[in-house]
């Protein structure tokens, strides 16, 4: 098992952020800037920001800075709408070389002010970007401006992408939703009688919401707002009515929920819906929360019928597949979590598990949920991830599109658990369609064609 | 006209450094172009504020930035790593709009700006930056690509590089070459990053004392050909092989972009133009350089470099997709190259294979509206292609400057050219409500088009670049005979499965 970490390729600077199981009791370091030149799958500041904000369906999402931002981050996510789909446009104030020159927030507010009468949003998110931290634009006045003329909430996101990591860019978007949340006193102020929560990190990838809230309802829990998957500007001013906030993708949400919890008294739970195993405890914690008894018995009778439903097709896949060994690396460690559990549950066991963001406490949990010889990593790049795959001996990998070509190119199987997937993941079905995709990549005939020689040599 | 869009026109003085009159030709050619359409309440409403500063945004861009073309062509180069002076974002964003088009692992390095980088300089992250991705990737050669953030503070990345070199040496007993090229997403677009980093490759990596290192062949030509398709690329060697020419194609990401299974992991992927022959570029018998939109205005091009500074003979062509413009690199190669019998007996037999298709097809074809939506370059090869099979281009559209794209397709002179709506530095928004009023039948375009398709109820032939949406993107022949002939079939196929999809009686033989 030494060996593997013996031919792994890491730059000195961060090898203290990998490390085997078992060789060190040290935590793994994490919370660091990426090195430069290290080709990290991270983003930027900006991109933490959009991603949290970007289901908010009848908001105006405007990027100011040059198109680029804006362009890779046009209708790249999976996140559905049942209503109005303003998100999936991307708008950008588009600085050209004289607004560098000038200043841009002229431009910024003509542009907001034009798109507000044309795209009539309910509310509007004003990304700024590198450029803008650069020239100094002051986009919280002319959003101050912009709201006074057209009386809507017009929300600054500070995400110049250099100010940190993906990370900060959570905290800004928690900061434009707690604005919003906290904007209008009376309307938030109106109670809301039955046992209601609130879903944080949770963005409707393939109509996970809408899953997800169905058992909810079953419950006899009223879902006020979800954070931020088919969002609505006005459930989520609406929010404070909720009497627990049910984190999902808790490296993105937890600091929002942390400030609704203390200036609010909303207490917080960190839940998952991946996997059979934390999607049901999701539901019990909150039955648990509401110490109704009704609520109590609806959950047992749902989480019984759903596990009955899907458990047989499950143990068929698992007898497939069981053996072989995985690696996940995603943005948010929670989901890692998960994911180990979800694994085990069909036979895989998790031999290479890392992440973008994950924080001191998540790597310990994630030690701890694997087995001796396991690598886990923090903040890793395509050199890395790729010499771990041939040293850990990997079947399948799980990741994002970034990591695809990494598990292709060594025939290795793969599924993609990233926010551009098309397929419901989460909840009791959703790990029907996980399993399912594990066993369709992983079972394949192409990677023993793969192993097949050329004719005549 | 000119007064409904005093933005547009004033960034087009602002940018362009040719003198008065062309840019009065770029006003003329905008005016031509817009009055063609018809209530285009939004380009005016994106221009509202007349005699203020600019207020015209994007919706829905047509545009990509620059450090984009700048990693493809890095991408392109055998051993070549592209790295990015800027935030952590522009490379991994980058990463992945081209990995989802091309399906190959796409390492583009960053130089992770910080707040204090940001303030102070980048000098110290360039540096750690470079001897991180020699330690992971050992490069032959890294290409060092602007951003916006770098460039607005004045970076000079110039002096950076040639630090670098000056402590390091340059290509030389281990140490990679350094190309460096400025890419600002304020002042150009990706194609623009791309012919940007061609040129600077050129500039940089050319001999500059006449001297060969190897004894190239007389016959190698310099092939400079555009942000094209792998299996573009792969066709136009075919194509310059069959003449008994050697190309040097500039650049060459045909393996390196799709390439086949590995056993080991290729942390560059093997292929791309060798730096040898990239320094040999300058004793080539000839370039042949493609795209139509390449002019002088956006300053010297690779192949117009190569000709004042090392005399090889230019020959400036349209990229060649369909028939005619097909004809036009044929014809030059037979001025060149040796004919080989064998060979040119296969190029006739599909170019007569190719017009056999254009007329068992062509009352399929004829009077079809198309729209075309693609780079500037693309976008007049496939209004060549497509007004030489009777289509009627209703609108060509580009996220490219201004007049530029009017300009190109004005010298295709065709007589459909007269008639069309040209938008440049346009976005789909304004494509959108431009193409209500001119009811196509068919849009041609990448990805990002299939909203407007969508919207339209048409369908969407894919070309170009992204291609994220289908698969195969990277193997989408667009050039030469065969290529015509499957974009060819492709085009009929959709507009007759678009017919037959209609009726409720949905035929199965006509």
């Amino acid at each position: 098992m030494t060996s593997a970490m013996q031919t792994l390729k890491v730059l000195s600077e961060r090898r203290d952020q990998v490390q085997q199981k078992g060789s060190s009791s040290d935590a793994v370091a994490c919370d660091r800037k990426s090195a430069a030149g290290s080709v990290s799958q991270r983003a930027c500041v900006f991109c933490g920001s959009r991603v949290v904000l970007y289901p908010i369906a009848d908001a105006l999402h405007v990027v100011h800075g040059p198109v680029g931002c804006a362009a890779y981050t046009w209708d790249i996510r999976g996140a559905l709408s049942s209503g109005p789909e303003l998100h999936r446009n991307s708008f950008s104030t588009d600085l050209r070389e004289r607004d560098i020159v000038f200043g841009g927030e002229k431009k910024l507010e003509g542009t907001l002010l034009a798109l507000i009468e044309a795209q009539k949003p309910n509310a509007v998110f004003v990304y700024s970007t590198c450029i803008v931290g650069v020239i100094g634009d002051d986009i919280d006045a002319v959003c101050r401006r912009v709201a006074k003329m057209t009386g809507l909430p017009v929300l600054p996101v500070h995400s110049e992408g250099f100010r940190g990591t993906k990370k900060d860019g959570y905290r800004a978007a928690c900061d434009a939703l707690f604005s919003l949340i906290t904007l209008d006193h009376s309307k938030a102020a109106e109670g809301h009688i039955r046992p209601a929560v609130n879903l944080l990190g949770e963005f409707n990838i393939a109509g996970e919401t809408w899953m997800i809230r169905s058992y909810y309802e079953e419950m006899g829990v009223d879902v006020i707002a979800c954070m931020t998957g088919d969002g609505r500007v006005d459930d989520i001013r609406r929010a404070r009515q909720a009497k627990l906030n049910l984190v999902q993708c808790s490296g993105s949400m937890t600091p929002l929920a942390k400030r609704l919890e203390s200036e609010f008294a909303i207490p917080f739970r960190r839940v998952s819906y991946f996997g059979l195993e934390d999607t049901a405890a999701a539901l019990y914690a909150t039955a648990d929360f509401f110490q109704d008894p009704k609520i109590r018995e609806k959950t047992e009778a749902l989480v019984r019928r759903e596990v009955s439903r899907v458990t047989p097709e499950l143990r068929a896949i698992r007898s497939e597949v069981r053996g072989k060994r995985a690696a996940v690396y995603v943005g948010g460690a929670f989901k890692a979590m998960s994911l180990i559990k979800a694994l085990a549950m069909i036979g895989i066991e998790t031999v290479v598990v890392g992440s973008q963001t994950g924080n001191r406490d998540d790597y310990r949990v994630l030690k701890e949920l694997t087995a001796d010889g396991a690598v886990i990593v923090d903040d890793s790049n395509p050199i890395e991830l790729s010499s771990l795959v041939q040293a850990m001996k990997v079947d399948l990998f799980i990741g994002g599109v970034k990591e695809r070509p990494i598990a292709y190119k060594l025939g290795v199987g793969f599924c993609d658990h990233n926010h551009e997937r098309k397929t419901a993941l989460a909840g009791f079905e959703g790990m029907l369609n996980f399993a399912k995709e594990v066993r369709n990549s992983v079972l394949s005939p192409v990677w023993e064609l793969r192993r097949r020689p050329f004719p005549g040599s | 006209m000119t007064e409904q869009h005093p933005s547009i026109l004033r960034t087009v003085h602002a940018m362009d450094a040719a003198g008065g009159a062309q840019a009065q030709g770029i006003v003329q050619a905008q005016g031509q172009a817009e009055g063609q359409g018809q209530g285009h309440a939004k380009g005016q409403a994106h221009a509202k504020a007349e005699g203020q500063a600019a207020t015209t945004y994007a919706h829905n861009t047509c545009r990509l930035c620059a450090p984009l073309g700048a990693a493809l062509v890095f991408r392109g180069l055998r051993g070549g790593m592209p790295y990015l002076h800027g935030s952590q974002g522009c490379a991994t964003y980058i990463r992945r709009y081209l990995i989802s088009h091309f399906r190959e692992p796409v390492d583009v390095a960053s130089s992770s700006f910080s707040e204090d980088t940001t303030i102070f300089g980048g000098r110290a992250n360039f540096r750690q930056g470079l001897e991180n991705i020699e330690a992971q990737y050992a490069p032959e050669l890294v290409g060092v690509a602007t951003t916006c953030l770098s460039e607005t503070i004045g970076e000079d990345v110039g002096a950076l590089v040639r630090e670098a070199q000056r402590a390091r040496g340059d290509g030389v007993s281990g140490c990679p070459a350094l190309v460096h090229v400025s890419t600002p997403s304020y002042a150009a677009n990706h194609a623009d990053g791309f012919h940007a980093s061609v040129r600077a490759v050129v500039a940089q990596v050319t001999r500059k004392d006449g001297t060969r290192s190897t004894k190239t062949p007389d016959a190698t030509i310099n092939v400079l050909p555009g942000l094209l398709s792998p299996e573009d690329l792969r066709a136009l060697r075919r194509l310059v092989a069959a003449y008994g020419l050697r190309p040097v194609m500039l650049p060459d990401y045909a393996d390196t972009l799709d390439g086949g299974t590995w056993d080991e992991y290729q942390e560059i992927p093997r292929g791309g133009t060798g730096l040898e022959d990239i320094r040999d570029m300058a004793h080539a018998v000839g370039t042949i350089e493609l795209g139509r939109t390449l002019g002088t205005e956006d300053g010297e091009t690779a192949g117009r470099f190569l000709l004042r500074e090392h005399s090889v003979p230019l020959f400036q062509l349209g990229t060649p997709i369909g028939l005619s413009e097909t004809d036009a690199l044929v014809g030059c190669l037979a001025n060149f190259g040796r004919k080989d019998v064998a060979q040119e007996a296969v190029l006739r037999s599909t170019r007569a294979r190719l017009l056999d298709a254009y007329i068992d097809g062509h009352k399929i074809a004829s009077r079809a509206r198309v729209v075309v939506v693609a780079e500037d370059d693309l976008a007049v090869g496939l209004v060549s292609f497509l007004e030489e099979i009777g289509a009627h281009v209703v609108l060509c559209a580009s996220g490219g400057r201004p007049g530029r794209l009017a300009r190109a397709l004005e010298r295709l002179g065709r007589e459909g050219v007269k008639s069309m709506k040209i938008m440049s530095d346009t976005d789909y928004a304004r494509v959108d409500e431009a193409c209500d009023a001119l009811e196509p039948d068919l849009l041609m375009g990448a990805s990002k088009a299939y909203g407007t398709a969508r919207r339209l109820g048409v369908p969407l032939v894919r070309v170009g670049f992204p291609i994220h949406d289908r698969f195969g993107g990277q193997r989408v022949l667009h050039v030469g005979y065969e290529g015509a002939l499957a974009l060819y079939d492709r085009f009929v196929n959709a507009l007759l499965e678009s017919r037959q999809s209609r009726p409720k009686l949905g035929y199965s033989y006509m």
